[in-house]
């Protein structure tokens, strides 16, 4: 458990170092979502990072909707063995496998299908876990969504499609964290009450408070699991704060898509303590 | 072969043809599965459906989410033959094509019946006559828009034999059946149908046989069309184009798309470079569709026979002045 909080920390250096880096991406979304990524790597899902199989046949499998948080998924995928995590330092540059959003096409390991265009990524992971379905795989697949994707009518579509055709194998998590570019989403457009809307649809709805606290995070993905299986799918509504262990960058929407400059970076690592794991 | 020695032996849809082919695939291939978005019999999918059930997936009409779960499909390995309207299989979803098929590269097979103004009454909202287009911008798809039944069920195997994101246009009509059964089926690899020397017809789809008609009412006034089946618009059989064009120096392309970013668009675009030579388009004028029966249709958007033959006649002008 300490290792992974101390794993999580170092995704954070990562996502504040990459960004800065490369002078682009999004820190917001992927400091608010580093214990749900390392929790999932480390501890929850049974992958085999090498060599990487597209198929992922007999393995639990993730799939990224909000492709723009890609800092964090890349350096968690990089530090759990899927590629070599010197390649962090290439995030977003000219013939880079890193690229600002998440693609198959220049062969990155790990990632097995582009996101970035909003609201695509459930209906992928429908697609998988009814071949898992199919070809009696009992892996679970699990998919990360933001919460402003919502507003895409595509993820409804999905939604209503996992629950007809009782996709129990599924794991949804919304990145409930209430902000999206222009604002807090009740500002641009409100979800209205997300959790009766996710029961109505026929889902299993887990509402996770602590998004940002790895035991939480931990425990109730276990639960997600306990939960699968059952005739419905399973989604965690999980509440996190964007920016989450930088202090300026915590609870807003401004740093959704905005790098920090040098002054701001060393704020950053002074408040992300160096770990053993070391810094790419 | 001589053009008055192409026979039709009957018509029928092409989609019959697809839904032949699928059938059959399903019995060869236990990775094929198929999807619709609530058109399963105007695709033609029942008979895959009544001997696969565990590999039919309904989607309801949710035209976004099928082409990602077709993606999701063929990432486990799977081959997805997603079917719908070629409108709703293009238009409508043309972001989740490029990012979730295209771009990723998944080995998803978009099925798109009733395209073109041969829809007929349902009207302009439902005649796509743009498809061709938006399918071959987009980098490493496969584009196939087979002229018969018979062909489209060929294509329809070949096309589960073929790794990658594959476009498949066909129709709605009964149509002219003119290509042998059982045909074997070469991606990319046009179709020498008759040989002439004056010009050279490049046709796809429902306007190949339309175009053979065309060729045989003008050998009957001493002119001599090579006839050539472009079923691949994407990649094109370049090597069979140049040859035939550099014997007949006149060029006729013949689809029921607009002429924007269509076979004729594609063709141009190589012999523009290559071989320019003059040039005429049989295709939709920069227009939608409306409601009628296909007949009338393919006659008022300048898509029939007569349009063929003034366009040969236009081009052998042209030829003769240069």
């Amino acid at each position: 458990m300490s290792d992974l909080k101390e794993l999580a920390t170092q995704v954070r250096r990562d996502i504040v170092r990459m960004v800065f880096n490369c002078q682009s991406g999004h820190p917001g979304g992927s400091l608010g979502c580093a214990e749900y990524f390392t929790a999932l790597y480390g501890t929850i899902m049974k992958h085999k990072p090498a060599p990487f199989k597209m198929d992922g046949k007999n393995q639990d499998l993730f799939f990224l909707s909000n492709g723009h948080i890609s800092p964090v998924w890349y350096s968690v995928l990089a530090r759990t063995g899927y590629f070599p995590v010197k390649e962090l330092a290439t995030f977003r540059k000219l013939n880079s496998r890193l690229q600002g959003h998440p693609a198959t096409h220049e062969g990155l390991p790990g990632i097995r299908i582009a996101s970035g265009s909003l609201g695509q990524g459930m209906s992928a992971a429908i697609g998988m876990a009814l071949a898992k379905r199919m070809d009696g795989d009992k892996r679970h697949v699990f998919a990360l969504t933001g919460d402003g994707e919502l507003q895409e009518g595509q993820c409804w579509e999905a939604i209503m499609f996992a629950a007809h055709n009782k996709v129990d194998n599924l794991i949804v998590t919304v990145d409930w964290n209430g902000q999206q570019i222009d604002g807090p989403n009740d500002q641009v457009l409100s979800l209205g009450n997300l959790p009766a809307k996710w029961k109505s649809f026929g889902w299993e709805v887990l509402i996770l408070e602590q998004g940002n606290d790895m035991d939480s995070v931990i425990a109730m993905l276990k639960k997600a699991k306990r939960k699968s299986g059952k005739g419905k799918p399973v989604v965690i509504l999980m509440k996190t704060e964007m920016g989450f262990g930088v202090d300026f960058m915590q609870g807003t929407h401004k740093w959704h898509g905005k790098a920090p400059n040098q002054e701001q970076l060393d704020s950053a690592l002074n408040q992300l303590k160096p770990t053993s794991l070391g810094d790419f | 072969m001589n053009i008055n020695d192409i026979k039709s032996t009957g018509t029928r849809a092409t989609r019959d043809g697809f839904g032949q082919g699928l059938l059959e695939l399903g019995r060869q291939n236990p990775k094929v599965v198929a999807l619709t978005a609530d058109l399963m019999e105007s695709l033609q999918m029942q008979h895959f459906n009544k001997e696969f059930p565990e590999r039919f997936i309904q989607v309801g009409i949710a035209e976004a989410n099928m082409m990602g779960i077709a993606a999701g499909l063929a990432t486990a390995g799977k081959i997805p033959f997603t079917g719908t309207f070629a409108n709703f299989s293009t238009g409508r979803v043309y972001d989740q094509i490029r990012q979730s098929i295209a771009y990723s590269h998944k080995n998803v097979k978009i099925c798109a019946s009733h395209a073109g103004v041969t829809l007929g009454e349902d009207g302009a909202t439902h005649q796509i006559l743009e498809d061709l287009g938006m399918m071959r911008m987009l980098p490493g798809m496969v584009v196939i828009n087979p002229c018969d039944a018979n062909q489209t069920k060929a294509a329809t195997m070949a096309i589960g034999a073929y790794y990658g994101p594959v476009y498949l246009r066909f129709g709605r009509p009964a149509w002219p059946v003119f290509t042998p059964e059982n045909q074997k089926f070469v991606i990319g690899k046009a179709l020498h149908l008759a040989t002439g020397k004056d010009v050279t017809i490049f046709a796809t789809g429902h306007l190949v046989w339309t175009s053979i008609e065309a060729a045989k009412a003008l050998a009957a006034e001493g002119i001599s069309c090579e006839v050539i089946n472009i079923h691949t618009i994407k990649p094109l059989d370049e090597e069979a184009i140049l040859d035939s064009v550099s014997k007949t120096r006149a060029v006729v392309v013949a689809e029921e798309h607009q002429r924007n970013g269509g076979l004729g668009d594609a063709i141009a675009n190589l012999l523009v470079h290559k071989l320019p030579v003059p040039m005429e388009y049989v295709g939709v004028n920069d227009s939608f569709g409306e409601s009628g029966k296909p007949m009338e249709l393919l006659d008022k958007y300048g898509l029939s026979q007569k349009d063929v033959i003034w366009a040969v006649k236009d081009v052998l002008d042209r030829k003769k002045k240069n």
